[in-house]
């Protein structure tokens, strides 16, 4: 059996060059066994356009740096097979993101900043002592943490959602899936109402309209609902208490 | 047009993995000013895509009993081959335990010790209720204990995000998409880099009191590496540039046991380590024949080269990739699987389509980890010019020799991140910061003409992506694991003609202007084939064999000739690398026998 000849529709601009106006340019490869998102645009920038930007980085799903729309689904690049996509396939890049160029967009910008406005890291009192033993942690709850520690970045889950794209101050899921995984660790000692104060407003758990777009998109599988159900039930009850 | 900005600051850190991270904390801690460079967002730096864990003789877990520094060190030095410095490897292994423990103060959240028990090996592991909680170690080759700490196989991904949190905690400036390309210096001291941004092309400069160089692995020299597609030297090769900065043992290449077929994309040791074993095309398991004791896990270089002559004997399983043989890890059986390895069994369904848990996932030894790297003594510090440290996988302090055993490289970024970072304090509460802008000028007019020359040539130039496939399969062919004068002196005059030709490298698309992904393609390919010839020549001129390092036409360790390591210079207009040896330090333990290897087991 002959390859299938793949035809790649990709979205074009460069930011630098506005005179030159957003649009689409056809690729067409033909494709190879076990043939990845990653293998294709390398071929077409190796082979027909050495001026294509996108980005990646680990190749394997880990580093979260590949996000777009892949036939209007916001997936990882990386760890898309063309076998699974018909033989026209359309790229663009993750909305609600600036754009740097052509497939690539400013994650790294955005993320940045919501760590920060999430305060993302442990807040403690403790200064670490080296002569000390390590405190204990139960593994099952080690193993909880992990689960919401899992999210790579990669912004498909802000890319998908209505409140993101029109709210750019709005943390996304994925920001809120981040405090969820420093209140359930013990190490950080924020009470409730100071969790309330980084996430108990519009730009967090009460400016999501709860569709969960996000949650179908997630490509490393956070399980992005109960995540937000955990913050919301936590944040509603912080609520009450502030009245 | 030499139009460029300039930014000062106390510590200039380039690269944001685990190593530049850890060392651009403990500057900032001590009230310096800190900027960091990356190629891309921290948090996307290869440091997050370590799977296994990393080593620290803590001794909780109840195959880790009994653990002490003094046991890591051995098998560290024996791991390395006798090729590491052992007063490095001292102080390494009396710290780690610590450096995991902060890690764990600053929320990674490691696999614990659990109250249950578990059959591995057909032995009943029982753990010690008073360690319930505690952190808990695996299984890594070439160790007497269990001592791989761990966050099921996410060890890399949850240290590095817990290391990038203090980086924000403490507000440290990071500028991403940032490539610094060109060490400004004297010939004695280093004043800073130039850089130049991917988001525009513009050039940049940065003026520091210390400069930091802290890149990362050159695994993408080769044809198949395990190593994120960033991975390609620069911050070594900068260093070479110089012509004063020496690099340390260019030749010793870890090629790890089990990439998959046909991506190389890791399957951690991890996965032996929790039991998997190595088939054969009939289904056989072969290992024990070699390595009767350690089986799969004698150390990295030992299995990769067991399983090369297992195929050369032809008992690999044929495919379109070459031979290769199998990783079968059904027996640890479900739970296990997806609990404790669920990012390998997601990568073997994603890009083998295969089920781990059901079916047996093609591997064969893969270009993995860069012992060598900038030679700096065991503070830190650069040889050949003042100010300048380097740390991490970029580096060689030297603690691997000539093989690095699985989990002591994540262990090594945080470890000398806190050793070299409280060095770095230290020096640059002395250091001044002047620099004469002539100085700076010159380096800026380096690459300004760089680039206009490659702008110049256009199509009439060379493409740098045939030379970078000619360069990546040469190594790939005649530097691997099996090495011959014949190939290697090949690989020499191979590469020696495709540098000259990357002086030529033109561009065949646009002009080059803003970020163009070519330009910045075409920078990188002449210093990554100054980097390939120093591991040709270094590996040509080594007539022994040690650790990864394998000679057909000289299959024994030499001693008395070669305990030594290799230092590779390129001075300025050189077509050679230069090579110059220096001694090995070694107070604690004899070169002797490794308890597995060649020269110990089976033949
Ligand atoms: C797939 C895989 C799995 C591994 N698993 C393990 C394991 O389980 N245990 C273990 O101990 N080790 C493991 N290792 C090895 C270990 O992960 C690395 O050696 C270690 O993380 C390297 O850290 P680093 O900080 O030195 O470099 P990196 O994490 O690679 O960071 C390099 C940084 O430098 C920046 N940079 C590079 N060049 C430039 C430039 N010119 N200008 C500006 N910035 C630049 C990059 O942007 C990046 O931020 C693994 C390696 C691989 C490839
Ligand atoms: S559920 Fe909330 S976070 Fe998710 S896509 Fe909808 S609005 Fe966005
Ligand atoms: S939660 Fe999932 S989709 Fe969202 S950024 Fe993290 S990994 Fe990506
Ligand atoms: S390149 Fe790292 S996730 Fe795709």
């Amino acid at each position: 059996m002959s390859p299938r000849e793949l035809t790649f529709h990709i979205f074009r601009y460069d930011p630098e060059t506005p005179e030159v106006k957003p649009h689409t340019q056809t690729f067409k490869i033909p494709e190879e066994p076990a043939m990845t998102l990653f293998v294709a645009l390398n071929k077409i920038r190796d082979e027909q356009d050495p001026t294509l930007k996108f980005d990646f980085v680990c190749r394997a799903s880990i580093c979260g740096s590949c996000g777009m729309l892949i036939n209007g689904k916001a997936s990882l690049a990386c760890k898309t097979l063309t076998k699974d996509l018909p033989s026209d396939i359309t790229l663009f890049p993750l909305p609600a993101f600036k754009l740097l160029g052509d497939l690539s967009v400013d994650t790294g910008t955005w993320f940045r900043d919501m760590s920060v406005r999430t305060e993302s890291w442990i807040h403690t009192d403790k200064v670490f002592d080296e002569t000390a033993q390590e405190e204990k942690m139960d593994d099952d709850l080690s193993l909880e943490i992990y689960e919401a520690e899992r999210c790579i970045e990669c912004g498909c889950c802000v890319g998908v959602c209505a409140t993101a794209n029109i709210r750019p101050n709005f943390i996304g899921a994925t920001g809120i899936n981040r405090v969820s995984r420093f209140m359930l660790d013990p190490r950080d000692k924020r009470d409730e109402q100071e969790y309330f104060e980084v996430v108990g407003n519009d730009d967090g758990i009460f400016g999501c309209v709860g569709l969960m777009a996000c949650d179908d998109s997630c490509p490393i599988g956070v399980p992005l609902r109960g995540q937000l159900a955990y913050v919301r039930r936590k944040m509603a009850v912080a609520g009450w208490h502030r009245k | 047009m030499n139009s460029y900005d300039i930014t000062t600051t106390d510590v200039l850190v380039v690269g944001a993995g685990l190593a530049g991270e850890r060392a651009a904390v403990a500057a900032a801690e001590a009230g310096h000013n800190v900027i960091i460079l990356s190629l891309i967002p921290p948090r996307r730096s290869h440091s997050s895509a370590a799977q296994g864990g990393m080593q620290a003789s803590l001794g909780n877990a109840a195959m880790g009993k009994g653990d002490n520094p003094d046991v890591h060190m051995y098998d560290t030095v024996k791991g390395s081959d006798w090729g590491c410095e052992q007063d490095v490897a001292r102080m390494f292994v009396e710290t780690a335990p610590i450096a995991v423990r902060e890690m764990a103060h600053w929320g990674v959240p490691w696999s614990r010790v659990r109250n249950e028990k578990r059959m591995y090996e057909g032995t009943e592991i029982v753990e010690d209720p008073e360690k319930v909680g505690l952190i808990n170690a695996r299984n890594f080759g070439g160790t007497a204990k269990w001592r791989t700490c761990y966050t099921s196989d996410g060890a890399g991904h949850t240290l590095l995000y817990a290391m990038d949190s203090i980086v924000i905690k403490l507000g440290i400036t990071v500028h991403d998409r940032m490539e610094a390309i060109e060490l400004i210096h004297d010939g004695e001291r280093c004043y800073g880099v130039v850089a130049r941004s991917l988001r525009d092309g513009e050039l940049h400069v940065y003026i520091a009191k210390t400069t930091v160089i802290a890149t990362g692995g050159f695994g993408r020299l080769y044809a198949a590496s395990t190593n994120a597609i960033i991975n390609d030297g620069g911050g070594v090769a900068m260093a070479l540039n110089s012509g004063v900065v020496p690099l340390g043992n260019m030749e010793a290449i870890q090629f790890h046991p089990t990439g998959m077929v046909p991506s190389w994309i890791l399957i951690t040791e991890g996965a032996r380590g929790e039991g998997g074993h190595l088939l054969d095309k009939d289904g056989y398991r072969f290992m024990p024949d070699y390595e009767p004791k350690y089986k799969e896990l004698a150390s990295r270089d030992v299995v990769s080269r067991r399983i090369m002559q297992h195929i050369r004997a032809g008992h690999g399983v044929e495919s379109p990739y070459g031979p290769h043989v199998w990783l079968d890890i059904r027996h640890l059986g479900e739970h296990r699987i997806n609990t404790y390895l669920r990012e390998i069994s997601t990568i073997a369904r994603t890009f083998a389509g295969i089920d781990p848990v059901k079916e047996l996932i093609p591997v064969r030894p893969t270009q993995h980890y860069t012992m060598g790297g900038i030679r700096t003594n065991k503070d830190g510090k650069v040889y050949g010019l003042d100010n300048l440290f380097s740390l991490g996988e970029s580096a060689c302090w030297d603690l691997h020799g000539f093989n690095r055993l699985g989990g002591n490289s994540l262990a090594e970024t945080v470890v000398a991140g806190r050793i070299v970072g409280k060095k770095i304090a230290e020096y640059t509460n002395d250091a001044t910061l002047e620099v004469k802008s002539n100085l700076i000028q010159e380096h800026v007019n380096k690459v300004s003409a760089r680039m206009d020359a490659i702008r110049a040539r256009g199509k009439n130039g060379e493409n740098w992506v045939d030379i970078r496939k000619e360069m990546q399969m040469t190594l790939e062919l005649d530097v691997g694991i099996f090495r011959t004068g014949e190939h290697l002196q090949h690989a020499v005059s191979k590469l020696s003609d495709l540098y000259e030709r990357a002086q030529n490298v033109g561009l065949m698309g646009g002009g080059g202007q803003g970020a163009d992904p070519e330009l910045v393609n075409a920078m990188r390919l002449p210093g990554m084939l100054k980097l390939a010839l120093t591991i040709a020549r270094g590996a040509l001129e080594r007539k022994e064999s040690r650790g990864s390092h394998f000679r057909e036409d000289y299959p024994k360790r030499d001693d008395e000739n070669w305990l030594k390591r290799t230092l590779a210079y390129w001075p300025e207009g050189a077509k050679l690398p230069e090579l110059k040896y220096e001694s090995i330090t070694i107070t604690e333990i004899p070169p002797g026998d490794r308890g597995y290897g060649e020269s110990s087991g089976k033949k």
